[in-house]
């Protein structure tokens, strides 16, 4: 079976949950923006939660499929028709053989995951058909789809007319609050500086993207001072080279963060104030640019709570569309 | 009256860089398929289009503003 994309959208990638275990060597872990959504989508056409799907960005591709098949789509609000007539988002439905998924304007969040039963069946690179472009891993040749590209899609056993609740599913406020650990370099900026930051709102700025979301309009973050440490950079933010994780939020002169995600290098020589938590990661995948934002400080009790909520919400799903 | 729509969210320029003129000005002719703007997201400028072929009526967003996808950037007279 396959599916064949007409027009691909802004920027479409086959993502599951990921290659971990390389991060060392300088690869990341990669995957879907929102983990939460692709699993969603996923569970709802009886896929295993780590099938590869679609992701889409800002807007929707067009898809001919290639035959019979069950496909459902979560994430961002986005209209949908097949073959003209509207569809439901977080919702499986059927599809016939030729028919055409079209997507309108999007109206909240920012990602579309678009998950068919039986998954993408595209060649796994490294254990993961995730899309790295920059390291040409997994994907159609390591890179979006382009159009012309027809999928191949493994056998499925997915069921149309299941659906997600509305409330459980998890989409970023307005202001969008995004939970922050203080980290290992949080003593580099001045007490006013600490308090700045997690007062002031911030708003997504348009360089915003798999490898890190840049936010803009807060104050300048003052550093204490310091000799320059050896092998250091001459500006107050650059450190001796350190490892980043994910969710590690750099601030570069100290004037816009940028929260690393899937898609982020493993280390630099930027100091990161700390990270974005976890269980926040996947609603950073679904703002979009000019979207306000605020950070909101927690402690490691708060962060390890918010996961475990974030994983009794997947269970919720689960359990639903058991 | 035809609208022209954001395709994406992001940055909408009125101008293809900023030492020239915008692409467009009221009175214009305007072909199907001709840029008339651009909208900057994830370091990517995106041509936004005329779907007809009209006189131009003028830019609706501002040069540099925010916009939402589907928030109407010009319009033409068909």
């Amino acid at each position: 079976m396959t599916l064949e994309i007409v027009s691909p959208g802004l920027s479409t990638t086959i993502q599951d949950l990921g290659r971990p275990g390389y991060f060392h060597l300088g690869i990341p872990e990669g995957g879907a923006m929102d983990r939460l959504s692709l699993r969603a989508a996923n569970l709802l056409v009886g896929n295993p939660e780590d099938a590869a799907c679609l992701e889409a960005v800002f807007m929707g591709p067009e898809i001919r499929f290639g035959a019979d098949m069950v496909v459902a789509v979560a994430g961002a609000t986005m209209p949908m028709t097949l073959d003209g007539a509207a569809v439901d988002g977080w919702t499986s439905f059927e599809v016939k053989k030729g028919q055409t998924l079209k997507f309108g304007f999007l109206t909240e969040g920012a990602r579309l995951y678009i998950a068919v039963a039986g998954g993408i069946d595209t060649p796994p690179d490294l254990g993961s058909r995730a899309t790295y472009p920059i390291g040409a891993l997994g994907g159609i040749e390591g890179r979006a789809v382009a159009a012309g590209d027809v999928l191949p899609v493994g056998q499925g056993t997915g069921k149309a007319g299941r659906t997600v609740a509305p409330e459980l599913r998890r989409m970023p406020g307005r202001p969008a609050e995004l939970r922050v650990l203080p980290g290992l370099y949080w003593h580099r900026i001045t007490e006013a500086a600490q308090e700045s930051f997690f007062a002031d709102e911030w708003t997504v700025a348009a360089e915003a993207d798999r490898m890190g979301y840049r936010f803009k309009g807060g104050r300048p973050l003052e550093f204490v001072e310091r000799e320059q440490p050896f092998g250091a950079g001459a500006d107050p933010s650059n450190i001796v080279d350190g490892c980043y994780s994910y969710g590690s939020i750099q601030v570069p002169g100290g004037t816009e963060p940028i929260v690393l995600h899937r898609d982020a290098v493993s280390g630099g020589g930027y100091f990161t104030l700390g990270a974005v938590i976890s269980a926040d990661m996947d609603l950073i995948g679904q703002l979009q640019p000019n979207t306000p934002v605020r950070f909101v400080r927690v402690d490691m009790e708060e962060a390890l709570a918010a996961r475990r909520d974030q994983v009794a919400m997947l269970d919720k799903i689960r359990g639903a569309l058991a | 009256m035809a609208e022209i729509q954001a395709p994406v969210p992001g940055t909408f320029y009125h101008r293809p860089a900023p030492d020239q003129d915008p692409y467009k000005a009221a009175g214009d002719a305007v072909a199907a398929g001709e840029t008339i703007g651009l909208v900057e997201v994830m370091k990517t400028f995106i041509e936004v289009k005329a779907e007809a072929a009209g006189t131009f009526k003028g830019y609706v967003a501002d040069n540099e503003s925010p916009v939402t996808a589907g928030a109407v950037l010009a319009e033409i007279d068909a």
